[in-house]
């Protein structure tokens, strides 16, 4: 297993060198420089500014030097918010967006198994229907069309509901306060949610009729025994590797739903620092992004391994 | 047909073969396709949307562009009422802007940025993915190997990120839109495409073919492509909401198309900004979309089963 580990890691390098590469190269081509302004500075202050970002060194030593600081954790400074590192705005969103992150991924994996396991038991009959439809517009609707619109039925009107107000904050982040999360979370979660459910009932349904789960219940197994101790077990693994894919599809929610919520995470830096045309900003936050979807990938390979003895670490 | 009592058995048989109407996978799959009543629907749903979008500029007396302060965020309506201000001049079925837009047609219009890019931009992905997963799968051996090792690698890098680099740095060109998107989307239709070509390489057919002679380029062409186009398709009515997606994901950010132009994601954001007191500026481009997206992904699951040959009876 260590050295399956190893591999991986060794194996992610080059990937990680590819993001970085690109990453660097495409900012170089871009047009105009971070301190080009409308007013033309005059040229020894132009050059005082270009040299104290070493702009003025060749670019293959600008991109040495680069990932030699990213070795050291230093993402470079910000162009645009003066006075601040990459690492420090991201340092500061992080809290937000992993709370948000690891929010939704829990309930869509509790949520989305539940649904699909209640599918794949009702086969074929209107429950399976009904979970198959939600988790249909769950996957055609866009985040961006579901957040507007939950906000606007429960924050812009406010629903009660048997008197009781179910009217939900529709932005801030309010320290994390439960009530504020409550919306951007479900929103982030509602594609995987249906995507889980699918995948789950897709791999319940064909565990459901193989040989071990008939003979679990030919020996006289309570029913709820064999789901839960023998089917589901099983059928839970192609989740196991869809994880990698939904930490992604979180990642590129997130800048969505931290938009539109107004709350202070990573995602929401980006965004501005891509309208903002914030070089290092933007390419920081990719390549930080980048090796989180990376890890997690990993992690969820060395889970999968470890909960399939199928499959050997060789 | 009337046999003649003196020819042999095997003879008759033969004569008989003759006068069955062979069914090739392509007559089936339609005959399975327009059985499917929900795609059925979604490919009519998808036409009607398809031609107000191509006739937008005639199906409404107003410009997308243009911008009338006399009918400022005007609720929908659908006669003009000479009483009140906003429909005196005409109706606004969708409602208006808060510059006076009309919603309807800047919503069709939305739809046809939005159609233009989901096409295109398959259609890169599409010639990008045969070319290179054909290639690498009927070549195989080492540059199978490698160009898949490529595709690997590009695989787990997070791609929205990169075009969201490329609008940042080439300040959003429409075309390069287009490509971006398109050269983002490729990766799954090579995968797709060099599993197949792997798979039918091996076939008896393919090998009759080369001991009758034919070369290199006529089987990739007469055999192997025919063979790979069912998935192919499936994966390409898929792929479109995806690109759709996309395009509108970058839009509603403000990194994908600018004003005037519109689409389908900026008509969202701009919606989402102005729900409180014009959620007509949301729901209806909101709507247009969502039915699209449905319509493509039930055809795409009905071409799916059609062409799914464990499907045939």
């Amino acid at each position: 297993m260590l050295s399956y580990v190893t591999r991986r890691i060794v194996g992610a390098i080059p990937t990680m060198l590819i993001i970085i590469t690109l990453a660097f190269f495409m900012m170089r081509i871009a047009p105009g420089g971070p301190f080009d302004s409308n007013h033309r500075l005059p040229p020894e202050i132009q050059h005082n500014i270009e040299a104290a970002y070493n702009l003025d060194k060749p670019v293959y030593q600008q991109f040495l030097m680069y990932l030699d600081r990213l070795m050291h954790g230093d993402f470079g400074p910000s162009y645009k918010n003066k006075d601040f590192t990459v690492t420090q705005l991201i340092e500061d969103g992080l809290p937000v967006s992993a709370r948000l992150g690891l929010s939704a991924i829990t309930l869509a994996i509790l949520l989305g198994t539940a649904l699909g396991v209640i599918a794949a038991l009702n086969h074929n009959r209107p429950s399976d229907y009904g979970v198959m439809a939600i988790a249909m517009f769950g996957i055609t609707i866009p985040t961006f069309v579901t957040a507007p619109l939950l906000t606007l039925i429960f924050g812009v009107y406010g629903i009660t509901l048997f008197g009781f107000d179910l009217s939900l904050p529709v932005g801030g982040w309010n320290g994390g306060a439960m009530k504020n999360m409550i919306l951007p979370v479900t929103v982030l979660a509602l594609p995987q949610i249906a995507i889980i459910s699918r995948l789950v009932r897709g791999s319940m349904i064909e565990v459901l009729n193989s040989n071990y789960v008939r003979t679990a219940r030919a020996k006289g197994l309570p029913s709820h025994i064999v789901v839960v101790r023998h089917a589901l077990r099983a059928a839970i693994l192609p989740l196991v590797s869809y994880l990698g894919p939904a930490i992604a599809g979180l990642v590129t929610g997130s800048l969505i739903v931290e938009q539109i919520f107004g709350l202070p995470g990573i995602g929401r830096y980006f965004v501005q620092g891509a309208l903002d045309r914030d070089y290092t900003l933007v390419m920081g936050v990719v390549i930080f992004y980048a090796m989180i979807i990376l890890l997690l990938n990993l992690a969820a390979d060395i889970l999968y391994r470890i909960l399939d003895p199928r499959v050997r670490f060789d | 047909m009337v046999m003649p009592a003196t020819l042999s058995r095997n003879a008759q048989l033969i004569v008989r073969a003759q006068d069955i109407q062979g069914r090739s996978l392509w007559v089936d799959a339609r005959r399975r396709l327009l059985k499917n009543r929900a795609a059925v629907a979604s490919m009519i749903i998808l036409a009607v949307i398809a031609l107000l979008a191509v006739f937008a500029p005639w199906l409404s007396p107003y410009a997308y562009d243009t911008q009338d302060y006399s009918v400022i965020s005007c609720s929908p309506a659908w006669w003009p009422d000479p009483n009140v201000m906003c429909n005196a001049g005409g109706a606004h079925w969708f409602g208006t802007d808060s510059i006076g837009r009309d919603i309807f047609v800047r919503t069709l219009y939305g739809a046809r940025v939005s159609l233009a890019v989901g096409f295109v931009a398959t259609f890169v992905s599409l010639l990008i993915g045969i070319a290179y997963g054909a290639t690498a799968g009927f070549i195989g051996g080492k540059l199978d190997e490698l160009m898949m090792r490529v595709v690997d690698v590009l695989y787990s890098l997070p791609f929205i990120f990169f075009v969201i680099i490329l609008m940042v740095v080439f300040n959003r060109n429409f075309l390069l839109l287009f490509v971006a998107i398109g050269a983002v989307e490729w990766l799954t239709m090579a995968r797709i495409v060099r599993g197949q070509t792997l798979s039918i390489k091996q076939k008896e057919f393919i090998e009759a073919a080369r001991a009758s002679g034919a070369g290199t380029f006529d089987i990739i062409r007469r055999h192997i492509i025919p063979n790979v186009m069912g998935p192919v398709i499936v994966y390409v009515t898929l792929t479109i909401p995806a690109v759709i997606l996309a395009e509108s994901f970058l839009s509603f950010l403000g990194l994908g198309i600018q004003e005037p132009l519109t689409s389908w994601g900026v008509l969202i954001s701009e919606g989402a900004n102005q729900m409180e007191t014009a959620p007509w500026m949301l729901i209806f481009p909101a709507l247009f979309m969502s039915v699209t997206l449905f319509c493509l992904n039930f055809i795409g699951d009905g071409l799916r089963d059609a062409l799914d040959p464990r499907m045939r009876r």
